[in-house]
């Protein structure tokens, strides 16, 4: 039995718009496993932002607890929550949100600045290994500006990698990339996800949740479905099945 | 280390926005040159002061007739005749902190050598004169205490005079000359002094005898002022009040009376005009200040502009781990990091300045020392008080709208 990386019970969010209040999340129970591969689905307005927002430390939930690698999110205060960001989740958004004419590798840098545990050679050393393992080796200093839109994405990855968190929180990571580019991206996370790493996707994209182990749907502020996922596609399969682009 | 990686970090953003940078940087680099430059103006006219008035004998002390005149609605002194060569007598006799003493005599004339002639003025003074004057001598000799006693009819002769009137480059010593039609043997000439700072040229002079003077020329038998000079600088003050007790017993005035005579030493006239330059150098230092201050408001301004442009990168920044008080410390670090290298460069403009001014308007300056650490200090205390309110801004971002702003 894998450890629980992700403990959530009868989480709540609600929101106040002026007298209404918008309930986000409905009290929501669910937890992840080491090694699993979870697409989070549903529709705009599902509450699938706000799930998101709150499993990546950036939000608290209104009630309920929410626990990550052991810690319980809901007592901690703004800069504890920094902490946890950069020690236990690797971010990775849809628009890739790479600083801009900084190299790949400074890119990558970014989460150990904040980690003064971490020192300058050290950083380095990670910053190469996580560029390497997205085949980024080659491009350490591109700037994103000289990087496609798959790179630009890999570096984004690399950098979720580079602090070796529990989870890595994807935000409609393929959104802004065409459908060959996606698997390519796709691949990738199962190679990730087959070297141990836990994956959290957040998308509505359904086709993505065949690439992944579970899936979580929510609707309205619930979850309407959850279910393991037993015919994984191979990202690299469809790739290959995909027809051949003329250059 | 934490620092470190800030500091690299706001280096790096400043790096990248060099041209913007640099106009930020205008602002202070100005303000901090021109506080320098004026400084130099203001501490250069001061020392300029300080070193005529020094060279007309530092540790001079005058003794005009007269209460102190200094203020407004007081008659001048010069027509009092309360000074006389009983208290030049009396004060030579008991103050001990004098090293040279003079009674002088003054009156204005023409000198006239053949067909030429020039209107100077006549100095009636003791042979200690050029010592408390500090001028020596270009040629010839002084008179001595016996041609005093003797009220000799001997003078010595500034370079202006000379020049005047003797144009054909005879040499003055042992010719005669007249003054107000009394006839003077030339025994010296004056080394040349120059203008000093009130533009008296100190060379269109005559001296001579004081015992002359007063019977020969003045027809007077008060003395217009006594010179005397104190033993060094520091003793200066203490004479003056030495001096002053004496005059008053001599003068047998009461405790209530006011002093009928004037005594200043060289400190207090370099003060009367120093305080004047002193003025001028502050409101000069206002209007530097101010275009500071316009520089500091410029950081300010391009500091807000920026963490707006960078809303999206600071909420990455606290996505993958930085904290509140990492996003305000990089966005201080750099404001700060604006304006001292703004300092540093203003502080290289403003001697280059300084420079200038020197040798091309040929004005008198001095770089204070102070300045420089004083625009320095400014200038990183400008870049954290104007820095600090956009970093503060940045710093309480919420990372989801900030990661979400477009």
């Amino acid at each position: 039995m894998s450890k629980e990386i992700i403990k959530i019970e009868n989480l709540k969010r609600e929101f106040t718009m002026g007298n209404e209040t918008v309930h986000a999340l409905k009290g929501i129970s669910y937890s992840i496993k080491e090694g699993e591969f979870v697409t989070i689905m549903g529709s705009s307005g599902s509450g699938k932002s706000t799930m998101l927002n709150i499993l990546g430390c950036l939000d608290q939930p209104t009630s309920g607890t929410y626990e990550i690698d052991g810690v319980r999110v809901k007592d901690l205060n703004r800069n504890q929550l920094a902490t946890i960001r950069n020690e236990k989740i690797g971010f990775i958004f849809q628009s890739y949100n790479l600083l801009a004419r900084t190299s790949a590798i400074e890119n990558v840098e970014l989460p150990l600045l904040y980690n003064s545990k971490v020192s300058s050679e050290e950083r380095r050393e990670r910053a190469i290994k996580a560029l390497e393992m997205v085949g980024l080796g080659e491009r350490l200093h591109h700037t994103p500006s000289q990087l496609s839109g798959g790179q630009q994405q890999r570096v984004a990855i690399a950098r979720s990698l580079v602090n070796n968190p529990v989870m890595i929180l994807a935000d409609e990571a393929t959104g802004n990339l065409d459908t060959r580019t996606s698997y390519e991206i796709m691949s990738l996370f199962q190679e990730l996800n087959k070297k141990g790493i836990t994956i959290t996707f957040v998308t509505h994209e359904p086709d993505i949740a065949t690439f992944s182990s579970r899936t979580i749907v929510l609707k309205d502020g619930d979850i309407i479905q959850d279910y393991q996922n037993h015919n994984i596609l191979s990202a690299a399969d469809e790739l290959a099945k995909l027809p051949k682009q003329d250059h | 280390m934490r620092v470190l990686n800030l500091f690299k970090i706001a280096t790096k953003a400043i790096v990248l926005n060099k041209t913007r940078t640099l106009l930020t940087m205008l602002g202070i680099i100005i303000g901090v040159a021109s506080v320098i430059a004026m400084l130099a103006i203001g501490e250069g006219s001061k020392e300029s002061i300080r070193t005529t008035i020094s060279s007309m004998g530092s540790n001079m002390i005058t003794i005009r007739p007269g209460a102190d005149d200094r203020g407004p609605a007081r008659g001048s002194g010069g027509n009092v005749q309360t000074l006389v060569l009983e208290d030049f007598n009396k004060i030579k006799e008991q103050a001990s902190l004098l090293s040279n003493i003079t009674p002088v005599v003054n009156g204005s004339g023409q000198v006239i050598n053949g067909a030429n002639n020039w209107p100077s003025t006549i100095y009636g003074v003791n042979p200690e004169y050029l010592d408390i004057k500090a001028v020596g001598l270009q040629s010839g000799s002084m008179f001595t205490d016996i041609d005093v006693k003797s009220a000799s009819k001997v003078a010595l002769i500034g370079q202006t005079v000379v020049d005047n009137v003797f144009p054909d480059g005879q040499e003055p010593v042992g010719q005669m000359i007249r003054f107000n039609n009394i006839p003077f043997k030339v025994i010296g000439v004056l080394e040349e002094k120059g203008e000093n700072t009130f533009g008296q040229d100190q060379d269109d002079v005559v001296v001579a005898p004081y015992t002359t003077v007063q019977k020969r020329i003045l027809a007077i038998d008060y003395l217009n002022q006594i010179m005397a000079s104190a033993i060094s600088e520091d003793d200066a003050s203490e004479a003056v009040t030495q001096v002053t007790d004496i005059l008053r017993s001599q003068h047998k005035l009461m405790n209530v009376d006011e002093d009928d005579f004037t005594v200043r030493s060289m400190e207090e006239l370099i003060s009367t005009f120093s305080s004047t330059s002193e003025m001028l150098t502050i409101l000069l230092v206002a209007v530097a200040s101010i275009s500071l201050l316009i520089g500091g408001i410029g950081i300010m301004n391009i500091m807000y502009v920026s963490v707006k442009e960078r809303t999206k990168e600071i909420g990455l920044r606290m996505a993958v781990g930085g904290k509140g008080s990492d996003i305000l410390m990089q966005f201080l670090i750099e404001a700060i990091l604006i304006s001292v290298t703004g300092g540093v460069l203003g502080v290289i403009l403003g001697l280059g300045a300084t420079v200038f001014i020197e040798n091309f308007l040929n004005w008198p300056t001095s770089v204070a020392m102070y300045s420089i650490v004083i625009s320095f200090a400014v200038c990183a205390v400008t870049g954290i008080f104007f820095g600090w309110y956009p970093a503060r801004k940045a710093s309480a971002l919420d990372p989801i709208t900030a990661l979400r702003y477009e």
